[in-house]
């Protein structure tokens, strides 16, 4: 598969503020990519790079084989994007935001009305066409910007936390249009998220944390990065258990609250010799699956929440103001 | 070709939007006749009849001049709210020349307040003033270009600005003082020298001297209340001031940050 998305030690500077620190990284074609990482760590600096709205500082970045610096407006026209913040019209409706999308990106006259029906019919939300869009619910608005973006059929499309600030049923309602792109659609799709369910659907990710990228890989590699899974078990004796434990399966269970613990890269194998050599010892037994925020605090010592906004809101204030000043 | 669909696409979202806000044109409509009707007619009473015209008739090319001047202003810094509201984001990435949007942005704030100022220019038999067909036509075509001029202006005014709250900076540091240093309440040869100098540096003063021009008999192109310059002067300069702030206004929005 060809890289639809390049980046080469990429970097972005804001004053003396690093906004993105010589990262590189490729996106295969009709894949989902995700773009993981706390508020401020460069996510939306790389999206506006990528959309040419913002120019490096130094290294390279091209998409659909274009050079975002020097053919940008080759590049616009491979891209749709969903930004953070709304950029719909509110006094238009439904129909009239998305038909202005298609001429302005040159879509000829007679494909116009097809094709904004589509996308309002793929996205459900046909019956509200005629409607106002100061009308429709967050929900409605995100998946209207959705549908909008791919009027004009891109290659790529960005989605910069398409879910924040929706409640779960949106979410899940627009996570499975999302995830039926790159098939139906013939899109890429690049996004970056705080939520971890979400990033489980990805076929790649990358975390990024202070302007740099501190892992890749599928979220199945970087989960069995951190060891494979954690076999707990309560037994009547743990001091007599430990012992058999290390000598039926040479591992090496630790304790902590009255539990037995001991990390297992086999854990469904492990698990039935565990309990036959324990034999009736054993009171319960429970298996952790690493999660992508196991691997995201391992990686960066910090959860991911969205809540999670303080810290990262000064670097965005810091990063406002210095916009001001220039 | 993508850039003729976009300025057409950008004149019709405004269009439909100056269309489903009725108060707005009412409003629009009704500034200048208050202070045609207001302020003409109470300061009336202070100019000599022999000045060499009415002082109502005076005031009414500045007066359409005004109508200009508020309603391509307020459609040009629209381009604010857009920003604002992040809608100017989506024409931002679309893959259309930055002078497209411009001229875009800058034909909608022009058919919106020549349509308005041909409304106001309905008036003139009320106030006496004699028009003929080629009078009202021509004033019509000059009106289109002061129009398209004074927008360019307000879209490179626009850029400077991020929130909607700098509204009132513009209003009473950009808006008040232009409409005050047009001549379109006195001649511009009357004001002393410190004022007539920023009068000439004014865009807005050629566009109401080229109205005076059409507007005028040519009895009435004579005397103090006369037009300042030739017609031919106020059409080269508003003509040249458009073509600069279009491309001021490209460059601006062509700048990354």
């Amino acid at each position: 598969m060809p890289a639809i998305i390049r980046v080469e030690e990429l970097t972005r500077k804001f004053g003396p503020i690093t906004a993105v620190d010589r990262i590189s990284f490729q996106v295969e074609e009709g894949t989902i990519f995700g773009f993981l990482g706390p508020n401020g760590a460069g996510k939306t600096t790389t999206i506006n790079i990528l959309c040419t709205l913002l120019n490096p500082t130094s290294g390279r970045a091209f998409v659909n084989g274009f050079d975002c610096r020097s053919e940008s407006r080759m590049v616009r026209s491979s891209i749709g994007i969903v930004f953070q913040d709304s950029t719909l019209d509110k006094d238009l409706t439904a129909y009239e935001n998305l038909a202005f999308h298609a001429y302005i990106y040159g879509v000829k006259k007679p494909e116009v009305k097809p094709r904004v029906e589509e996308a309002l019919r793929f996205m459900g939300l046909f019956d509200r066409k005629d409607d106002l869009v100061k009308r429709f619910s967050g929900g409605m608005k995100r998946r209207l910007e959705v549908a909008r973006g791919l009027i004009h059929r891109p290659r790529v499309l960005f989605l910069d936390e398409p879910t924040l600030g929706l409640d779960p049923q949106s979410r899940s309602h627009l996570w499975e249009m999302v995830v039926r792109l790159p098939r139906e659609h013939g899109v890429t799709v690049f996004m970056t998220t705080h939520y971890m369910e979400e990033a489980e659907v990805c076929d790649s990710l990358a975390i990024i944390d202070g302007g740099r990228i501190i892992a890749s890989g599928s979220p199945e590699e970087l989960k069995r990065s951190m060891g494979g899974d954690v076999i707990f078990l309560k037994t009547t004796d743990n001091a007599a258990a430990r012992l058999k434990l290390e000598a039926a399966l040479g591992v090496a269970p630790e304790e902590e609250a009255g539990e037995l613990f001991f990390s297992a890269p086999r854990a469904e194998e492990q698990v039935p010799a565990a309990i036959r050599a324990l034999s009736d010892m054993v009171l319960s037994l429970r298996l952790q699956k690493p999660t992508l925020n196991d691997v995201f605090l391992r990686l960066t010592g910090k959860q991911i929440r969205p809540e999670d906004v303080h810290g990262a809101d000064s670097v965005k204030e810091e990063l406002r103001a210095y916009r001001r000043r220039h | 070709m993508t850039d003729l669909n976009a300025i057409y696409v950008i004149v019709m979202r405004e269009m439909k939007k100056f269309l489903r806000e009725r108060s707005r044109l009412i409003s629009s409509i009704a500034r200048p006749l208050i202070w045609l009707f207001l302020v003409g007619a109470g300061l009336s009473r202070l100019v000599s009849p022999r000045a060499g015209m009415p002082y109502t008739q005076f005031i009414f090319p500045g007066i359409l001049g005004m109508t200009i001047l508020f309603s391509s202003i307020f459609s040009s810094i629209s381009i604010i709210w857009d920003k604002e509201f992040g809608f100017l984001k989506e024409i931002l990435v679309a893959p259309v020349r930055r002078s497209s949007i411009v001229i875009g942005k800058a034909l909608s704030g022009t058919i919106v307040s020549t349509i308005q100022a041909a409304i106001v220019l309905m008036v003139f038999p009320v106030i006496g003033v004699k028009l003929s067909a080629a009078q009202i036509g021509l004033t019509i075509i000059v009106s289109l270009l002061v129009a398209f001029s004074i927008s360019c202006f307000g879209i490179v005014i626009a850029t400077f600005y991020e929130s909607y709250e700098s509204f009132s900076v513009i209003m009473n540091f950009i808006i008040m003082p232009m409409f005050f240093l047009s001549g379109a309440m006195y001649p511009v040869k009357l004001l002393p020298p410190a004022l007539r100098a920023a009068a000439r540096l004014n865009p807005l003063t050629y566009g109401v001297d080229a109205l005076k021009n059409t507007v005028f008999t040519s009895a009435a192109k004579a005397g103090p209340m006369s037009p300042d310059f030739s017609f031919s002067a106020d059409l080269a300069f508003i003509i040249l001031s458009s073509a600069a702030f279009v491309a001021l206004a490209s460059g601006f929005f062509e700048r990354k940050q």
